[in-house]
């Protein structure tokens, strides 16, 4: 039996009056690759922010390893080094080199030692293919390649659990594999993730279990082939239906992936 | 060749002179950049505060400031404060008041906009990888913050040091003043000398002037 990481209890969010996020339960395991689906607007991105306390919640209860977050919490800071976090715009830091996006965090936070950080901010660069960037800045990147850095930069701190928030939906659509193929290797390591797309194909091969959320709950809950095969309600159907073409000349279904 | 009234500029101690009149000038608006840069670093980034009676004072003074001529700043300082106070300003503390309260205002709203360009992404990219406030200032704002600010406060600075010219209105020596003078009183000898003389004090802004922007060229090409 697995033990739980991340605990969402009763999760309420709202912005002034409006509510985003209306009693949200949730359980990731260790090790378990939860992917999160929905139209726009449904509240998937201020899920993951709430969990990593960038937003203030208004009820409910967010635990990491058994330890509440809440962004009143002096250890909030120690909470967000185990939690990585990879935004849609990249936001590297644009002073800095490839090398020192990814080494100041190890090396202001954790303290560690500035020889062992390098050591293995190159290895993992490496592994993204991006070693001889280290000197780089974050302008001379394509835009692929930034969100392979931030990936990186996130990988550095050895954070327990990783969010990706549409991590790939400001990229052009030849630069979404390299991203993809990523996050993909980092499932195959075991990681723990949540991960927000828009990516169908690409939720279907990555995740251990489905989120649909709409209106700012949670609709269904299930494991990918089940719920991209038998989505038990409405309305996943018709959310998983505007992403199906009906082909015009011939009687075959394609299914096609959204590129945006 | 047309006389251009060189040789003025030659005679007794005239070109030491207008050196005197320049470092006159650079002394009083350099004081004044010393006292701008910090004071408008502070309410610039009190500008950016969500207080809006602070907001709506400073951006009062901000716009007052911009509006006004800075020769009528001059003479409220200068004449003004003397009969309504009873306040006995030398011209040149006067100019390094009002070239400090406008520097400031300008500063501060520079130091405004760059920091509200910096998107707020940055912060929260800063706070997810575990940075505490101060550490995302340190690392991550202040630094880019900076970058941006300064070719822009170069600009303030070189724009500070030419709005000298207009502090000979309030009586202070400074290189233009001297210019003049030195035209007047070879005005029968060099009846010419008004070009060279002006040629010269129009080198000395530029030998000032010039260098300090080249400066910010450089900086701005090293880190866009």
């Amino acid at each position: 039996m697995t033990e739980t990481l991340l605990k969402i209890e009763h999760l309420v969010k709202k912005f002034d009056d409006n509510l985003i996020l209306d009693d949200i339960n949730l359980e990731v395991k260790k090790g378990e690759v939860i992917v999160v689906i929905g139209p726009s607007g449904c509240g998937k991105s201020t899920l993951l922010r709430c969990i990593n306390a960038l937003e203030p919640i208004q009820g409910g209860t967010i635990s990491l390893d058994g330890e509440p977050i809440d962004d009143k919490s002096r250890s909030l800071s120690v909470l967000r080094e185990k939690i990585g976090m990879v935004f849609q715009s990249y936001e590297l830091f644009p002073h800095l080199s490839v090398l020192n996006n990814v080494m100041l965090a190890p090396l202001k936070v954790q303290k560690r030692k500035k020889e062992e950080v390098k050591e293995e901010a190159l290895t993992l660069l490496e592994r993204v293919g991006l070693k001889e960037k280290a000197g780089s800045f974050p302008r001379q990147l394509s835009g692929g390649q930034k969100q392979r850095v931030a990936i990186v930069r996130a990988l550095c701190m050895h954070p327990e659990l990783l969010l990706f928030d549409e991590v790939t939906a400001a990229l052009d659509p030849e630069m979404v594999r390299e991203v993809l193929d990523v996050i993909l290797k980092l499932a195959a390591q075991g990681r723990t993730m949540i991960i927000v797309t828009h990516e169908m194909q690409f939720a279907q091969a990555v995740a251990d279990r489905i989120l649909f959320l709409d209106g700012g709950s949670i609709i269904e809950s299930a494991p990918p082939e089940e719920f991209f095969e038998h989505p038990k309600t409405d309305r996943a159907k018709q959310f998983l239906n505007t992403f199906t073409f009906e082909a015009v000349k011939t009687p075959h279904k394609t299914i096609k992936e959204e590129e945006d | 060749m047309p006389d251009l009234g060189l040789e003025v500029l030659l005679k007794g101690q005239n070109m030491v002179r207008l050196l005197e009149g320049l470092w006159i000038a650079l002394r009083i608006s350099l004081t004044a950049v010393v006292i701008s840069i910090p004071a408008g670093i502070l309410l610039g980034a009190m500008m950016t505060r969500k207080n809006r009676v602070v907001r709506a004072v400073l951006r009062l003074y901000l716009e007052i400031i911009r509006i006004m001529p800075q020769m009528v700043l001059l003479f409220i300082v200068f004449f003004g404060t003397t009969r309504a106070f009873g306040w006995d300003l030398s011209g040149e503390t006067a100019s390094i008041l009002v070239f400090s309260l406008w520097g400031t205002a300008e500063m501060s709203d520079l130091v405004r906009g760059a920091l509200i360009s910096i998107p707020v992404h940055q912060y929260e990219s800063g706070e997810a990888l575990g940075l505490r406030r101060v550490q995302v200032y340190r690392y991550i704002i202040i630094p880019q913050t900076f970058r941006r600010l300064v070719p822009l406060s170069i600009n303030l600075i070189t724009r500070m040091i030419k709005t000298t010219s207009l502090i000979l209105m309030i009586g202070v020596v400074e290189v233009l003043k001297v210019a003049q003078q030195i035209i007047e009183a070879n005005r029968m000898a060099s009846p010419n000398a008004a070009f060279g003389v002006y040629l010269a004090v129009f080198l000395l802004y530029f030998i000032a002037c010039w260098p300090i922007s080249m400066f910010a060229k450089y900086l701005e090409k090293r880190w866009r």
